[in-house]
């Protein structure tokens, strides 16, 4: 079936649809990663939005059972140049065709990937709908450019309800903002005791729980639209030692008086280089964020950048100077990519455990 | 950190002479090396023996030296230069090896000279198979169960306890020398011994087999802040089992999920940062296709021709960057060229598909053994770039220039079904062509996977393309149709054949339909960054990123693949000719599909093109661009072959005129033009058929030469002595017929000589002249050439001369010719006339200092020579002897017979270079390899026919102290002469036979001449491989011997007793 992709700007790419029929609209955005398809479809942090992989061949080794990273994918569609009809691989449960059927997501291959992704370079990141071709594009076009998408993607791919992920280690309490399955792994696999709580949990019910620590974690959209967690941090920042990944670096940012900015198209992808400031050491890491901290407005947080991107210079990790709290805007659970910047749980795990020794106070 | 500042002279180490193994990247690499070291102020001295490369070039380093790869002539080197800093980590094997050596020496500590780059440490300790191991084990890092044995009991100790098959690698050895996979007994004897032997420490590793693994590489590179990146990672098609080198490889990995590729990336820079490498390096592993278990292969702690795939497949440098970190830098303080606004500590991402096909020199020795194992046999390789797997492997098909257009070759669809089977679970360079055949005849891939290990996801690409071929059969003029083929790769050619139509026709309808390829940018990011870079590929689809610019544009065609007969020397030229184009105001696009070279460096050119040579897509690329012209006299036999139809579609051809270049290669024209210009030949003609080469060969008279028309570096040629060898070549050889005719020429023995000239019309500037060391019949890129010649009368210099600047003049000339002469009975012959640029174009403008291919480029763009102060005429011969001596690499290729003769053999050269003939001759023997000890025993077997020639080599050995072997008829002829001799044991009879004798290193040299007949199954033959699979030299041409003697004798003094008074007659010399 033909199936087209429409754009804001009056651009219309027609391919042949793949996955489910519904019709979707959302930010298109591209990742650059090679690998990692599976992981980045379940991603909550695409949530609402249309992901286009830059790599031409994806779905080559299928979808297996190991590598989801939510387990209700919440993008909006998939943009690829070849889809795999065959995947080979020994882990293999199913095609990426059928899994999007099963999870309802439109997929749309043949189109020139490359292209499009100039383009989103060019203009930033753009609005777009998926639909049949048989659709008239003018019609599409127009409601595109008058509709604003909606702020609540944390609201949807949050959990309703706390649950714990029991252990007999360190306390974490996970705020999720739509937390990505590798963090959670990353903490368990430290022996930690989690607790996960929803994105507008009330800091009155964190210090309840009493953890040694509090994750902030990733989650899709804009930092600004969930005030009630900026609130939130504010409460148990200095009571808590608080350790923030991606949206959790931006809204970290934002209780301690900072601001956040979108960027024209954001960096995803699994290549990118970060430095950190005090060693020089660079990491290769894995990231997805659309919006990040601005560095002039650091002046007066107490806040210290202490890892830049070498590409763009923009800020990509953040500690506080007075209070246990630092936060990272890249991904150190990885999947996908790769696992350089996966000490940095253990730097969250010391300042539980130092927090804990010196005996700051957190009730 | 930034640049070092304690270093200010850099000494950088070469490959050497091209092998099979180690052949141009090392050119692009240290290129690429020297650059960077220059850029960065410091004084580079460049020492390699390659005067084929554009490395050597005078304006690569601040000293060029163009010595012997040895301890001996580096040492003096660093004595002469005192550098401060030595980077041999980018001259391959042979770099690293003599790195060792020198550091082992001493001299390095002596001028306190610092090693750069990876230190000398992690090298051993990645190098040597038992340390690697022991480190793997610290790391817990898997490898496979291995063993070090230095003897064969040690062999058969390891076999009793793993089983059979397991694998051989000799340690120390480049391309996998004299290694393989042992099945049985008795080629665990054969094998362990060669291995053994070829290692230069005398050891080899034996390991289980984990043949049918994925075979993985990732390119990394790491600086000395421990910040480690990955540039590429790549998967062989072909699983574990076949040299990588050997391989059909993909970029990126195609099959491996995020986590597969984590794991080994994780793994890979594991092991590099315990190593310490500082630069490029790459790992080599094997993964289970049926769980996550992984094996590390091996680590080449260097820069090597997998580095070289991955920066032409990524746009990623790696030899310029590893060059920047041994220079001090980090990677995140590299600007990344490409993009130039991004950093190097960023791991590229394509938005493409590579594929790279090896070329295998099989065309050429059809007696080779075309199985492909553990032992490198490539010679060179193409990569193609594709939005798809499918249309990446059909445009590398068709850029290796072996006669498809298609996965299909001649002769597989004739095959039975069983023969087939064999042939793919055999394992040749042909396999993935007789895998295409065994979908087409629905042989189910899991079957195919079965037989292969190669993976079920390539195999399906594979038979999605046949479905394409089935419905272009049955589909005749459908556009969409056509449309999704071209996506896939298909060619003009292949879609026209199905549909029985011309080419011509396809190409009309495809273009009125609108179906173009578009450019696409290789640009490292995936078009996250922009980036300007002009390296571009085509595909079909929508955008096109090549812009078009004013300028007025000449396009340049490259030489593809190195093969035997087409190397590397072709490559330098386009190269230069590249640059001239540039200078002259012009934009200068070149298209190329070899990944190893320097023409294929994105910085060379205006824009690149990386595609296959072909009429469709070098059209396609003229359609883009519009150039003025195109220049096709520099890409050897590749571009001179388009040249015709590209004419035919309306493209300017540069230089030279098509017609006269016809006049030149078309045999009767050539007679013609000879004849009108009164300069003589061998009588010679052409022939159609069996019947009329037997007539003419009758006529003119034995021995003849034969040769097909149209063909590079002797393909096919033969000397050819008697009417029944005539007719076994007639049968045999080539296939004849009145498209494709026979030259045959009466053969004239004497001293063949060869001239480059440059023509602008009006002005012939000979640079030089050089004279073969062997008699003509042996091909001249096999024979040592000597410049100025030292043998030749005036008489026949200035006729020499008279006939090069008439030839030029004659044939309209506009850019280079190269003349081959035979001096006979004191006059002149022209050979052959070839309007291009010859092999030895580079040899001669780094001696004679005259830029050869940039002046000719000149003037093919309308300049004249006199312009550029050059008159009609020879120039002035040098004081110094320069000699060109080819390099073979026999010990590569098992059951091909090394015999010099008419059809090249040869992969590579060296130069040598002295104020003598004998001390030149004696550098370039050295550099080719060669050893030459001044005392020994050298082993004679000679035909009947050659005894009495012989006879003053064997005394002339005698009389500087040589030991003289020889077997029972030879032995007999040379002890009548009052010579002392010990005779050996023919093969086959009682021990120690001759066979043995080679193998136990008891000659340093074999001399042997082959009985008529081309009879590889002949003891000749058999001696000849066993002095090459034992590394002993064994010369077939007397003129060889007698210039090896020449040096021996200079090196060595004769010891005589006195004379006594009365027996006078007894005094010799």
């Amino acid at each position: 079936m033909k199936r087209q992709l429409i754009l804001e700007d009056g651009s219309v790419f027609v391919g042949n649809g793949f996955g489910s029929d519904k019709e979707t609209e959302g930010e298109v955005v591209f990742t650059t990663g090679m690998t990692g398809y599976q992981e980045t479809l379940s991603d909550p942090s695409y949530c609402a939005q249309i992901v286009t992989f830059t790599y031409p061949l994806v779905g080559n080794y299928g979808i297996n059972r190991d590598d989801f990273e939510s387990i209700e994918p919440a993008i909006h569609g998939l943009i690829v140049k070849e889809a795999a009809d065959y995947p080979s691989h020994w882990k293999t449960e199913s095609s990426l065709d059928e899994l999007l059927k099963a999870k309802d997501i439109p997929g749309l291959e043949g189109i020139d990937t490359r292209k499009l992704t100039r383009k989103i370079r060019k203009h930033g990141t753009l609005k777009g709908k998926l639909c049949s071709a048989d659709i008239d594009p003018g019609e599409v076009i127009k409601s595109l450019r008058e509709k604003s998408f909606p702020h609540d993607q944390v609201s949807r791919v949050s959990t309703k309800n706390a649950y714990a992920l029991p252990g007999r280690g360190k306390r974490v309490v996970m705020i999720d903002f739509g937390a990505k399955n590798g963090i959670m792994r990353e903490t368990i696999q430290r022996g930690c005791d989690m607790i996960v709580v929803p994105y507008n949990v009330k800091a009155e019910e964190i210090f309840r729980l009493n953890p040694d620590g509090v994750l902030l974690s990733n989650g899709p959209g804009d930092p600004k639209d969930v005030p009630e967690a900026i609130e939130t941090i504010k409460a148990i920042l200095g009571k808590i030692p608080v350790f923030g990944i991606c949206m959790g670096h931006q809204l970290l940012a934002l209780a301690c008086g900072a601001d956040t900015k979108k960027m024209k198209f954001g960096h995803r992808g699994i290549n990118h280089p970060v430095k950190d400031v005090e060693t020089g050491v660079v990491a290769i890491t894995s990231q997805n964020h659309g919006y990040t901290v601005d560095e002039n407005s650091l002046v007066g947080t107490g806040l210290k950048a202490t890892h830049i991107a070498v590409n763009d210079g923009t800020v990509e990790g953040l500690r506080h100077l007075d209070y246990p709290a630092f936060s990272i805007q890249f991904h150190p659970e990885a999947t996908p990519g790769p696992e350089d910047a996966n000490p940095l749980f253990e730097q969250f795990m010391s300042l539980m455990d130092t927090n804990k020794k010196e005996g700051l106070q957190h009730a | 950190m930034p640049k070092r500042t304690d270093l200010n002279k850099i000494l950088v180490i070469g490959s050497g002479p091209i092998v099979i193994g180690q052949a141009a990247e090392f050119d692009y690499a240290g290129t690429q090396a020297c650059q960077a070291l220059k850029e960065e102020g410091y004084t580079v001295v460049l020492v390699n023996s390659n005067p084929a490369t554009i490395m050597t070039d005078t304006t690569m380093a601040d000293e060029v030296y163009i010595e012997p790869l040895t301890l001996e002539f580096i040492s003096r080197i660093i004595r002469q230069e005192r550098p401060d800093g030595l980077l041999a980590t980018l001259g391959g094997q042979t770099g690293l090896n003599l790195a060792v050596e020198l550091a082992e020496s001493g001299i390095l500590e002596e001028y306190g000279i610092e090693f750069m780059g990876t230190n000398l440490r992690s090298i051993q300790q990645a190098e040597d198979r038992e340390e690697f191991r022991t480190l793997m084990n610290e790391l817990g890092e898997p490898v496979a169960e291995s063993d070090i044995v230095n003897d064969l009991e040690g062999a058969h100790r390891f076999v009793e306890k793993i089983g059979y098959p397991v694998i051989v690698r000799p340690a120390y050895t480049l391309g996998g020398t004299g290694g393989g996979i042992v099945e049985d007994e008795k080629d665990l004897v054969e094998i362990v011994a060669s291995g053994l032997k070829n290692s230069p420490v005398n050891q080899v590793l034996l390991e289980k087999s984990i043949a049918g693994f994925k075979e993985i590489e990732y390119e990394v590179m790491r600086d000395s802040n421990d910040e480690a990146i990955v540039v590429c990672n790549m998967e062989n098609i072909d699983p574990v089992g076949i040299h990588t080198g050997d391989s059909i490889v993909v970029a990126p990995s195609q099959t491996l999920s995020d986590r597969d590729y984590q794991m080994l990336r994780n793994s890979s820079l594991k092991v590099i940062r315990a190593l310490g490498i500082e630069g490029g390096c790459n790992v080599q592993l094997a993964l289970d296709p049926n769980s996550s278990d992984y094996y590390i292969i091996e680590v080449n702690p260097r820069v090597s021709r997998s580095s070289a795939l991955a920066s032409k497949a990524t746009g990623y440098p790696i030899a310029k960057m590893a060059a920047k970190i041994a220079a001090g830098y980090r990677l995140d303080e590299i600007i990344n060229p490409i993009t130039g606004t991004t950093y190097a500590s960023f791991e590229p991402t394509l938005d493409y598909v590579v594929s790279k096909i090896p070329r295998w020199p099989f065309d050429k020795f059809n007696a080779a053994n075309r199985k492909l194992g553990t032992q490198m046999k490539a010679t060179g390789e193409v990569m193609a770039i594709g939005r798809n797997l499918e249309e990446s492997l059909l445009k590398a098909v068709r850029s290796l220039e072996a006669g498809m257009n298609h996965l299909e070759i001649d002769g597989a669809s004739g095959l039975q079904d069983d023969e087939l089977q064999a042939e793919i679970k055999r394992a040749d360079d042909q396999r993935l062509f007789y895998v295409a055949e065994a979908i087409r005849r629905g042989i189910s891939i899991e079957t195919i996977w079965e037989w292969t290990k190669i993976d079920l996801f390539f195999l399906n690409k594979i038979t999605r393309i046949v479905q394409i071929e089935r419905l272009l059969a049955e589909q005749v003029e459908d556009v969409e149709l056509l449309e999704r083929a071209k996506k896939l790769g298909f060619s003009d050619q292949k879609v026209a054949e199905l549909w029985k139509w011309s080419e011509r026709d396809l190409e009309g309808f495809r273009r009125d339909n609108g179906i173009v390829p578009v450019y696409k940018m290789v640009d490292t990011c995936a078009a996250e960054f922009e980036s300007e870079t002009p390296y571009y590929y085509g595909t079909y689809e929508e955008e096109n990123e090549s812009v078009v610019k004013e300028k007025p544009k000449v396009l340049v065609l490259g030489s593809g693949p190195i093969r035997i007969g087409q190397g590397i020397e072709f490559d330098y030229a386009t190269v230069h000719t590249v640059w001239a184009i540039k200078e002259a105001g012009y934009e200068a696009i070149i298209i190329n599909n070899n990944p190893e070279t320097v023409s294929t460096d994105f910085s060379v050119s205006d824009k690149l093109y990386f595609e296959p040579l072909t009429v469709e897509d070098v059209m396609n690329v003229v359609h883009q661009e519009n150039p003025l012209g195109v220049i096709i006299q520099f890409g050897g036999q590749t571009a001179i072959n388009l040249a015709a139809d590209l004419a035919d579609r309306g493209v300017k051809i540069l230089g030279t005129a098509l017609e006269d270049m016809d006049r030149a290669e078309n045999r009767d024209l050539f007679e013609q033009a000879l004849a009108d210009l009164d300069v003589p030949q061998p009588e010679g003609r052409t022939a159609t058929s069996e019947a009329g080469a037997l007539a003419v060969a009758e006529e003119i008279g034995y021995p003849v030469l034969v040769r097909p028309s149209y063909v590079l570096g002797g393909r096919a040629m033969e000397i050819v002595y008697h009417e029944e060898d005539l007719e076994r070549y007639m049968t045999n050889a080539v296939k004849v017929n009145p498209q494709h005719p026979v030259l045959i020429d009466r053969y004239l023995t004497g001293k063949e000589i060869e001239v480059d000239a440059i023509s602008d019309g009006e002005t012939v500037v000979i640079p030089g002249i050089m004279e073969h060391i062997e008699r003509a019949g042996v091909h001249s890129g096999d024979s040592i050439a000597v410049y100025p010649p030292q043998s030749i009368s005036d008489e026949m210099r200035q006729k020499l001369i008279d006939h090069t600047i008439s030839l030029a003049k004659g044939l309209n000339i506009v850019g280079l010719l190269n003349i081959q002469f035979v001096i006979h009975n004191n006059d002149v012959y022209v050979l052959e006339v070839n309007p291009r640029s010859s092999r030895t174009v580079p040899f001669l403008s780094k001696i004679t200092g005259v830029p050869m291919a940039s002046l000719a480029t000149k003037a093919i763009l309308g300049e004249k020579l006199s312009g550029y102060g050059y008159e009609t005429g020879y120039l002035e011969e040098s004081q110094d002897v320069f000699v060109k001596v080819p390099v073979f690499s026999f010990a590569k290729l098992r059951s091909v017979d090394i015999t010099l003769g008419p059809e090249m053999k040869s992969t590579g050269e060296v130069m040598g270079r002295d104020s003598t003939l004998e001390k030149a001759l004696y550098k370039g023997l050295i550099a080719s390899g060669m050893k030459i000890p001044t005392y020994g025993s050298v082993l004679f077997t000679i035909a009947d026919k050659d005894k009495s020639d012989a006879l003053p080599l064997v005394e002339r050995f005698y009389r500087i102290g040589y030991h003289i072997l020889a077997t029972e008829g030879t032995a007999k002829f040379i002890s009548e002469q009052n010579i002392p001799v010990t005779t050996v044991n023919k093969i086959g009879n009682e021990p120690p036979s001759l066979l043995e004798t080679i193998r136990e290193g008891e000659a340093q040299f074999v001399i042997n001449t082959m009985t008529k007949g081309k009879q590889t199954a002949r003891d000749g033959f058999r001696i000849r491989r066993e002095s090459v699979e034992n590394g002993v030299v064994c010369l077939t041409s007397f003129d060889t011997a007698e210039a090896l003697l020449g040096v021996l004798e200079s090196m060595t003094f004769r010891t005589e007793s006195m004379p006594s008074f009365k027996t006078k007659e007894k005094v010799t010399i």
